[in-house]
């Protein structure tokens, strides 16, 4: 199941660039390693979990500093990578706060990028040799 | 609440077990105890007033 490039250590750069393209396209960054099935799982669930979001009128929040909980926010949207620039250049993601579903997508897109925050860590271990 | 824990749990089961039976095992574990305490902690709330 695992490639060999998986199981060898990677140079630190390439470690770097690793971790971009995992957090770029989710589940990517395993993809490359060789982990195949993994990465397909991140890809389709992160990818899903994203749209699901957006699609339940989940908000894309700005980066705005003077709300430190907003700022947040947007920081854990932005974990997911090009799907949020993806939503962002489709002009989705502006949320409808007087729709029912609205917390529940903001839910949805905030845990995608978390989550795929925790797979970039993921991938970085892996390309160090401590997976 | 029950499609957001299944997405959790896959993601989840994916990372932290490497052989498909045992991610297929956690994740369902996973699943199980979310829902269960999504239910158990819905009740518990149940009789605060709003």
């Amino acid at each position: 199941m695992r490639a060999a490039a998986a199981d060898r250590t990677q140079t630190p750069s390439l470690t770097y660039l690793l971790c971009a393209v995992a957090w770029f396209v989710p589940g990517a960054g395993h993809l490359w390693l060789g982990r195949r099935q993994k990465g397909i799982v991140f890809l389709v669930a992160l990818t899903l979990m994203f749209a699901f979001g957006l699609w339940l009128e989940g908000r894309l929040f700005p980066f705005d500093l003077t709300q430190p909980l907003v700022a947040l926010s947007a920081f854990a949207d932005l974990g997911v990578g090009g799907p949020y620039f993806v939503a962002r250049l489709m002009g989705v993601g502006r949320g409808d706060v007087v729709a029912i579903t609205y917390e529940y997508g903001n839910t949805f897109i905030i845990a995608a990028g978390l989550l795929n925050m925790l797979v970039v860590l993921d991938v970085f271990d892996i390309a160090k040799g401590r997976k | 609440m029950v499609i957001f824990s299944l997405f959790v749990s896959i993601v989840f089961a994916a990372l932290t077990r490497d052989d498909p039976r045992e991610q297929i095992v956690f994740g369902a574990r996973l699943l199980g105890g979310f829902i269960g305490a999504g239910i158990l902690i819905g009740w518990l709330l149940y009789p605060l007033p709003l």
